[in-house]
């Protein structure tokens, strides 16, 4: 809250130069990289780059070149074009699994936390069951069974992601419904709605931003797992695990075709996970002093 | 204690038939014939109808579900359609390749981040404190199948000193079967090491800021007997959680892990069970997955509470 309350007190330009020494460069490395990522996974039909499905069996394992600025995988594609339409596929998985998580679990997580009653015994039940499967023999299962597709993936990786948002958004409610603002509202005859939307959203507001963030970092890797695996983004669209899993067969020949995927994914997932522990070590009053 | 005990079975029964009938409920998922995709090239009306009667397919799905739960409660979770073995013999056999490496990583987890967290919560925010906990949040962004690959590329590939897919059965060569497992092993002890250390690191120093401890040091006890004697037990707490649920999380194989370095345990058996869409196998490896998993959360529930004399006499 202090933070709140020194912004107001300094002037816009005053205030960012403010927030952005307090988040430090680290933070700011991690979104401009996210930023990097996004953009180019959002461009990609539009850049100049060569169709990362196209095979040739001359230039197999090329190294980097300005032909291929990154040279060649084992089937002579080129490694920049799947890396960057290969973020395409991580990305969707890895941002539009954790939103829909986020909306239900967060939904639910605010239904259940503020009318309390049998529809909270249903979802704190339902979750605490899918959170005894470990998630990731979960999701292979899951996935083994309805077929592997982008839009499945999405799906099940959701799914299994919605019982810890709950909880996140039930805790958080649980700790605001009594508050005296709660209560003011509902004397001066405030709906339901309203005091949901209001008064009680805003403030479980930004702990599910910063888990939003973690979750992100986690489907990422759970993508990569599964694609890795040969059980996730379906061939020929590539995607980073399967990447990296092309490139483990070639190892001892061309070590870069494997690290160069596994770059991209380790440092996006190291800033969505950066990204997300500061926002996280703001909002809990614990950690603010560090 | 008995109390606890008891007020703990009265949850765990009802999860643990919700996990039996959420496994159940996962194959029906399927969409179309069970049958027809277990016996993919092979299939002919004639052994699609067999096989349903045999699973009693053909049964209205509550009844095909109380018809598997009494097999399982008999210690029957189906037999292999592809290689004729029963699905508990499959899992027995290839539980003790899972157990052996979840016993080195978990001790080469602590072995690591123990002393680190000591080393850190001595003196938070110094040099070595940022560094360390730094490396730590770095390896907790670390995909394990990334880390697998850069240590067979290191130790494998480069060195040429440590095996990374031929494993070698304990009973068969103790010392090559250590060798095959020191990879596998190490990648799963480098990605547990940093939870442990930010766990006990953090329990450590909120500890060492009690009053008993500054009695210790106005005492003139030397600082590192404060530390292994006064300080380290009771900041374990949390820790004892923290490896336990690893346990309950690897007693299910490591997944990735198994599958890289070709270790025959039960994750594996898992993922290739998957690929050969020997179904059977599949659901009689998550039913036992989660069953160990639910089970082992719950003793370390009761051990925790054993351990916490606040937790035990319902004081917390």
């Amino acid at each position: 809250m202090a933070a709140l309350d020194a912004t107001g007190a300094l002037g816009t330009a005053g205030a960012a130069a403010w927030r952005r020494r307090r988040l430090g460069t680290v933070f700011w490395l991690a979104v401009a990289w996210i930023a990097l990522v996004l953009l180019l996974a959002f461009c990609s039909p539009l850049l100049p780059l060569a169709d990362p499905a196209k095979m040739s069996l001359l230039a197999r394992r090329a190294v980097p070149s300005a032909a291929h600025l990154l040279g060649t995988d084992a089937l002579g594609r080129d490694l920049l074009a799947r890396l960057i339409f290969g973020a395409r596929s991580s990305l969707a998985v890895g941002l539009l699994a954790p939103l829909a998580a986020t909306l239900i679990g967060g939904a639910l997580g605010l239904l259940a936390g503020y009318f309390r009653g049998w529809l909270e015994t249903i979802t704190v039940g339902a979750s605490d069951v899918l959170l005894a499967f470990p998630p990731l023999v979960l999701a292979l299962a899951v996935t083994a069974y309805l077929g592997q597709s982008v839009p499945n993936l999405i799906l099940v990786l959701a799914m299994l992601t919605v019982p810890a948002v709950t909880r996140i958004a039930r805790a958080g409610t649980l700790g605001v419904r009594e508050r005296d603002f709660v209560t003011a509202a509902r004397a001066l005859g405030a709906s339901h709605t309203r005091i949901l939307l209001r008064e009680i959203l805003p403030n479980i507001m930004l702990p599910l931003i910063a888990y939003f963030l973690v979750l992100v970092a986690v489907i990422i890797t759970a993508e990569g797992i599964l694609s890795f695996l040969g059980l996730g983004v379906p061939p020929p669209l590539p995607s980073w695990g399967s990447m990296i899993a092309e490139g483990r067969d070639n190892l001892d020949v061309a070590p870069q075709i494997a690290f160069i995927p596994a770059t991209a994914m380790f440092l996006t997932v190291l800033a969505f996970n950066l990204v997300g522990d500061r926002l996280r070590s703001i909002t809990d009053p614990r950690r603010a002093g560090s | 204690m008995l109390d606890l005990v008891g007020r703990k079975l009265i949850y765990l029964l009802p999860v643990l038939l919700a996990v039996t009938a959420l496994t159940f409920l996962i194959a029906a998922l399927l969409p179309g014939d069970l049958a027809l995709a277990m016996l993919g090239d092979q299939a002919t009306p004639e052994n699609v109808a067999a096989l349903h009667q045999k699973l009693g397919l053909d049964l209205p799905l509550w009844q095909q579900y109380l018809h598997w739960l009494r097999h399982v409660l008999s210690g029957d979770l189906g037999t292999s359609h592809r290689t004729g073995e029963t699905v508990v013999h499959a899992i027995a056999g290839r539980l003790p390749v899972s157990l052996e490496l979840l016993v080195i990583a978990q001790l080469g987890g602590l072995l690591i981040g123990v002393p680190l967290a000591m080393l850190c919560a001595v003196r938070p925010d110094s040099a070595v404190d940022r560094v360390v906990s730094g490396v730590a949040f770095g390896m907790l962004s670390m995909p394990p199948f990334l880390l697998a690959i850069v240590l067979i590329f290191i130790f494998a590939l480069r060195l040429g000193i440590l095996p990374a897919t031929a494993y070698v059965p304990l009973a068969q060569d103790v010392l090559g079967n250590l060798r095959s497992m020191a990879l596998p092993g190490a990648t799963l002890a480098l990605l547990e090491w940093p939870t442990i250390l930010r766990v006990l690191r953090s329990d450590l120093i909120s500890t060492l800021q009690e009053d008993y401890i500054a009695m210790a040091r106005a005492k003139g006890l030397t600082a590192r007997r404060i530390l292994f004697v006064h300080a380290l037990k009771p900041s374990s707490l949390t820790l004892v959680t923290v490896v336990g649920l690893n346990i309950g999380r690897l007693i299910g194989g490591a997944v990735i892990t198994e599958s890289i370095f070709a270790l025959p345990g039960i994750g594996r058996l898992l993922v290739e069970s998957i690929y050969t869409r020997d179904f059977i196998v599949l659901q009689g490896c998550v039913l036992f997955v989660a069953v160990a998993f639910v089970v082992v959360n719950f003793l370390v529930d009761l051990l925790y509470a054993a351990l916490d004399p606040r937790i035990r006499h319902g004081r917390a």
